[in-house]
């Protein structure tokens, strides 16, 4: 993989460096989320007011406040995994905003094998997983395929197979395989043999599985060939096709490992903490995937932390709510805006006046539409 | 008389780098003068000072002895200049008539008092262009489509569109670049016509021959300087070349005869189309033994991109067949091509070359990564990877800071002896050479001759492409001559002058 | 079939394709001038939120449709600044707008959308039948017997065609999607004309959002616009960004929306979500069988010297 070539700078320049950029897109990210705060509330001293206990209640909910950090490590678990399945398709030139549909595919499928199959405990949960990868990996393939051999986009195709996909489930939950003992609308339980084991509150193996394969895939990337093939392709895919790559084998592998890792990531929320499949059930993760990837700049080991952050807003978001009363919809803000300047590293460099060398050179993606 | 340009004192700095050191320039009316200078003289910088496209760090531009200040093309334009870049500056997918008109349309109906809503009067442009183009003497049909149409023609449309804004001084970006020897006089033809009538030519090149004949004044810049100039009555070719590059150069290959051995490459009724489905390359057929240099000649885009792609197996092959020492590669895929030693400088280097967000070290395994010693199955075995690039970028004299360093901050003759080392350091049956120069500074140049000659010399088929004609007569044994998908004559080097070769490249069978 | 029933399928084919092709619109006049849009969806959906909101709480319908257009400029001039000025990835910008959107409007629905607070929507367009020509039969119906978004989406394929096709205007306009350099030697401001066109877009956009708030619905619901801007692209591309091509690829979606619409309630037996699958796995069918030939500098940032 490529090596830091300024052998001139000193080690703590090297550490730091990466992170100036996303620390300040989050800060601005808070500071306009306030100004947003601010300006819809009634007020601006009731709103100044509602930023203070809001965003605190953000820190405290999710981190210091009983089974605050289990809570916030649960939904990193899934983070981790579907912003790895943005972060692939991104180093082979692919933008994947379908992780949220294949999560839910994967959840569906992985469930399946987790109801109906009859399995010893640590097999059948080990079964379940790879099914869920499995469904999810197929919902990957075919943007990655009608990508690969017609040319048709990935990224509008992405989007209409999340929508198929949700609502596939949805039928699916609320008629074949809707649990005939309740009202709710939700699918049997899996098998107690298939579920993950719990290690503290809420927090399951799950995370660590995440953690492991978050590693897996950094080694993948960076350290094989078959790695270096795929960013190959995402850096400069004629330069592949010269030096004998295929490019188009390669977005179908990133695509099928992209829906994989999502599929991993839906089923082990029924593994670890629901049991059952509901309607609605991927509520966003997928999408909140594409903010991690760019915040960790598309580099696996860095996904975690990235997933950490963004786990935070989603625990505290709730306490946000309560606290301050102010609607969820501020994090899906503070999300779009910590999208935006993590990507736009030109607005923040603009704003703080930084001079930075910028080594961020992510894929192209907007080549056209041609494919 | 006052000249009708004159830059006095012109700089321009950019972060860390002069490009252009207080450069004199004087123009006079009806005159052609050639502004001589190789890649990175500054020839560009210069001219995009005298274009309104960059702003001068200090000194002035007059127009007919007065200052002008030129912040965008328009005051260019307003001032009488008009440019006719190197790379054409026209929308493919629209008519001559569109190109021409686009930024000073005509619109008729009553909706033009709307601004820009009014409706293109595209007849009456149309009608304003066949007149220039018979007062001039371009022949030029200002409905076709830019993209169905020759270079040459393209060429053309470019000078009306100047001529169309009422240009008087004319500056052209290297215009003979793209053109067989035949429409390069026609193009000086047609360069006198326009002195004869009033207009006033700065003509870019680098190309000797051609400043000696179409000159009347010869500026000579090298490295941002203006370092002389030079009347082309009493000045050779030598003389010239010295003081572009500032030492005597070889203008001639170093080689010794050619020992052919077995057939290496066997091309056989090849059929391969372009992007766009057309036949590009056209049942031809084409030999290459070891031990010689075969250089194929042609006008850009007569089918050589589509015959090495072919051959690589980066195309697919619509018809005949392609063997490699007696083996089968017709429908092969690019890298069992590479794995069977045939080693490919790309026409492109930096579309197919390299990786440019890549380190110098990952560049030199680009298409050997996933073999032993730098793959253990599938691990990569960095240490020995750089080592590799370590040894060859000292062996093939890469100037760089590191290995680490990524390869798109290297300067073109560097990113050239990146991809030379990588495709000279393994075994050998054929090396396949597209542009092996195009770009690169003159020291650059000699090095990687010498290095294809080297290649020869082991033993190895040489294919080389190139679109200057001089690069092919310096480095073949036998020059190819390729016209529309063809090779229309095989002429031993012996007998490959510039005037025969020429008329070949042009299509004229004699 | 019968005709009058054929009649009331095409008539609501061609509403419900107004806000496809509006959205279709939207993306040709960024597009052509070289910007990516996958952001017409958060622009429209941020429209058709500001419709409601403005024309709830001023009571009038007018207000409405001018905070609506104003808004999806707005968000229009976001895209813009972020992929032109800022030269990042057009579609990721694309993408932050879409999220952007999407908060904005729940955060704002939450709060001044939804009872106490809500005044209560000031209601939809009336259908405004054209006098003799809502009488032909059969056609009559089909295109003269319509809201007026409907009639605004008809004439401007039209005077889009016009625009782009035979003024000035259009020229640079498809001179800088295609070889922005080349126009730039001209003297034609690239980024002037980028900026330009992507805000015009924004405000097409934004009419297609008024159309579901104002037109169709008569209230904001969240996400309300379900992917339409998204299948609107898909149009655009499949109708080789053109006008009239993209018109033809709207009501392609449109029609799948009307059976949809119908059959359900025909036929409330066959599940409704493979009904409403129909239009996005059209989507996708559509996107593979054609190979578009887009503007050769789209989603290329423009450098000047």
């Amino acid at each position: 993989m490529a090596k830091n070539p300024d052998t001139q700078k000193t080690v703590t320049q090297r550490l730091l460096q990466p992170l100036v950029i996303p620390l300040l897109a989050i800060l601005t990210s808070l500071i306009i989320g306030a100004l947003v705060i601010i300006f819809t509330a009634e007020n601006p001293l009731v709103g100044l007011q509602k930023v203070a206990t809001g965003y605190w209640g953000i820190i405290d909910g999710a981190l210091f406040r009983r089974n605050g950090i289990t809570n916030t490590l649960v939904a990193t678990t899934p983070l981790i995994l579907t912003g790895l399945a943005v972060a692939i398709p991104f180093q082979a030139g692919l933008f994947n905003i379908g992780a949220e549909g294949q999560f839910i595919i994967g959840a569906f499928v992985g469930t399946m094998t987790g109801i109906y199959l009859d399995l010893p405990p640590v097999i059948h949960a080990i079964i379940v997983m790879i099914a869920g990868f499995t469904g999810g990996a197929l919902w990957g393939f075919i943007p990655g395929f009608l990508r690969a051999r017609l040319g048709a986009h990935e990224v509008i195709n992405t989007i209409m197979l999340n929508f198929v996909g949700i609502l596939l489930v949805n039928f699916a939950v609320r008629g074949p395989f809707k649990d005939p003992n309740t009202t709710s609308i939700q699918t049997l339980p899996i098998q107690e043999s298939a579920e993950m084991l719990r290690i503290a509150g809420r927090l399951h193996l799950g995370f660590f599985v995440a953690i492991i394969v978050a590693a897996i895939m950094y080694y993948f990337l960076f350290r094989t060939t078959w790695g270096f093939s795929l960013r190959t392709t995402g850096q400069n895919p004629d330069a592949a096709e010269y030096a004998g790559i295929r490019p188009k084998n390669e977005y179908i592998k990133s695509m099928v490992i992209a829906g994989g890792l999502a599929g991993l990531a839906g089923v082990l929320e029924v593994q670890g903490l629901t049991r059952v499949l509901t309607e609605g059930f991927a509520s966003g993760y997928g999408f909140d995937a594409i903010a991690v990837s760019l915040l960790a700049l598309n580099n696996p080991l860095a996904i975690i932390p990235a997933a950490f952050v963004f786990g935070i807003l989603r625990i505290g978001g709730d306490f946000l709510q309560i606290r301050a009363g102010l609607s969820i919809h501020i994090v899906s803000i503070l999300q779009a805006l910590i999208l935006l300047f993590v990507s736009a590293t030109a607005i923040v460099r603009y704003l703080y006046r930084l001079k930075l060398d910028t080594n961020n050179e992510g894929a192209a993606l907007s080549r056209g539409w041609g494919g | 008389m006052t000249p009708v340009l004159e830059a006095r004192g012109l700089t321009k700095r950019f972060p860390g780098v002069v490009a252009n050191d207080s450069v004199n320039l004087t123009l006079h009316k009806g005159k052609i003068l050639a502004l001589l200078g190789e890649n990175g003289a500054g020839k560009t910088t210069l001219m995009n000072m005298l274009y309104g496209l960059y702003h001068p760090t200090e000194g002035e531009i007059l127009i007919n002895g007065k200052p002008v200040r030129m912040d965008s093309p328009n005051d260019a334009i307003a001032a009488g200049i008009g440019m006719v870049h190197q790379h054409f500056m026209l929308v493919p997918v629209m008519t001559v008539t569109e190109n021409i008109m686009l930024g000073v349309e005509e619109t008729r109906g009553f909706l033009s008092r709307l601004p820009l809503l009014g409706r293109l009067d595209r007849k009456k442009v149309a009608d304003e262009i066949r007149a220039l183009s018979q007062k001039y003497n371009l022949a030029l049909n200002p409905d076709d489509t830019i993209k169905d149409l020759s270079v040459g023609i393209q060429q053309r449309a470019e000078i009306i569109k100047a001529l169309y804004r009422k240009a008087d001084i004319l500056i052209l970006d290297e215009p003979t670049a793209v053109l067989t020897p035949q429409e390069a006089d026609e193009l000086f033809e047609i360069m006198h016509n326009l002195t004869a009538q009033g207009v006033s030519i700065i003509f870019i090149t680098h190309k000797l021959k051609e400043v000696l004949a179409v000159a009347d004044n010869i500026a000579v810049l090298r490295g941002g300087k203006m370092v002389g100039t030079a009347d082309p009555k009493t000045s050779t070719e030598e003389s010239l070349a010295a003081l572009m590059v500032g030492r005597e150069v070889l203008l001639r290959v170093k080689k010794d005869e050619a020992h052919p051995g077995d057939v290496v490459l066997d091309v056989a009724d090849l059929v391969v189309e372009d992007d766009r489905g057309q036949t590009a390359v056209d049942h031809l057929n084409l030999q290459v033994r070891a031990g010689e240099i075969v250089g194929i000649a042609g006008i850009q885009g007569n089918g050589q991109r589509e015959l090495v792609e072919g051959i690589t197996g980066l195309r697919a092959i619509k018809n005949g067949r392609v063997t490699l020492g007696g083996a089968n590669i017709t429908h092969m895929l690019p890298r069992q091509v590479t794995e069977l030693g045939v080693a490919h400088i790309p026409e492109d280097r930096e579309k197919h070359g390299l990786v440019k967000n890549y380190p110098i070290a990952d560049n030199i395994v680009l298409n050997q990564y996933y073999l032993p010693p730098f793959a253990n199955g599938p691990v990569l075995n960095q240490p020995v990877i750089d080592q590799k690039a370590t040894e060859l970028v000292a062996e093939y004299d890469v100037r760089t800071p590191s290995i680490y360093t990524h390869a798109g901050s290297l300067s073109g003759g560097n990113k050239q002896k990146v991809i030379v080392a990588r495709e000279f350091s393994r075994p050998t049956k054929l090396l396949i050479a597209n542009q092996p120069t195009r770009g690169v500074d003159v020291g650059s140049i000699e090095f990687i001759h010498n290095q294809i000659v080297a290649q020869r010399d082991a033993g190895t088929a040489v294919l080389v492409v190139s679109a200057e004609l001089d690069e092919v007569l310096g480095l073949a044994d036998r020059v190819a001559v390729m016209f529309d998908g063809r090779i229309v004559k095989i002429l031993p080097a012996s007998e490959a002058t510039r005037e025969r070769v020429g008329l070949l490249m042009a299509g004229s069978d004699q | 079939m019968d005709f009058v029933i054929l009649a009331g399928l095409l008539q609501l084919t061609v509403a419900t394709a107004t806000p496809i092709a509006l959205g279709a619109y939207a993306g040709l006049f960024s597009e052509r001038a070289g910007v990516v849009n996958i952001a017409i969806e958060g622009m429209m959906l941020m429209a058709a939120m500001v419709g409601a909101f403005v024309s709830g709480y001023t009571g009038s319908l007018f207000w409405g449709v001018i905070g609506g257009l104003l808004s999806g400029g707005l968000m229009a001039a976001l895209h813009a600044v972020v992929s032109i000025r800022f030269k990042t990835d057009q579609i990721i910008s694309g993408t932050v707008i879409n999220f952007m959107a999407a908060g904005l409007t729940g955060h704002i629905y939450q709060i001044y959308l939804v009872p106490p607070r809500w005044p209560g929507s000031a209601g939809t367009f009336p259908e405004m039948p054209i006098p003799v020509l809502s009488k032909i039969p059969f056609i009559g119906p089909i295109f003269f017997q319509h809201q007026p978004i409907v009639y605004l989406m008809l004439i401007l394929t039209g005077v889009i065609h016009y625009v782009l096709f035979y003024t000035p205007w259009g020229l640079r306009m498809r001179a800088v999607g295609e070889h922005p350099r080349a126009a730039d030697t001209l003297g034609i401001n690239v980024y002037f004309t980028r900026y330009a066109n992507v805000i015009i877009g924004g405000l097409l956009a934004g009419l297609g959002g008024i159309w579901l708030s104002l037109e169709w619905v008569g209230t904001f619901n969240i996400n309300m616009t379900n992917g339409r801007g998204f299948i609107a692209l898909a149009a655009l591309i499949f109708g080789r960004w053109t006008p009239f091509g993209a018109f033809g690829a709207a009501l392609l979606f449109g029609l799948a929306n009307a059976i949809q619409i119908r059959t359900q309630t025909l036929n409330p037996d066959i599940p409704a979500e493979f009904l409403q699958m129909l239009p996005y796995v059209l989507t996708v069918v559509v996107a593979a069988v054609r190979r578009p030939i887009p503007p050769a500098a789209v989603g290329q940032p423009y450098e000047t010297e």
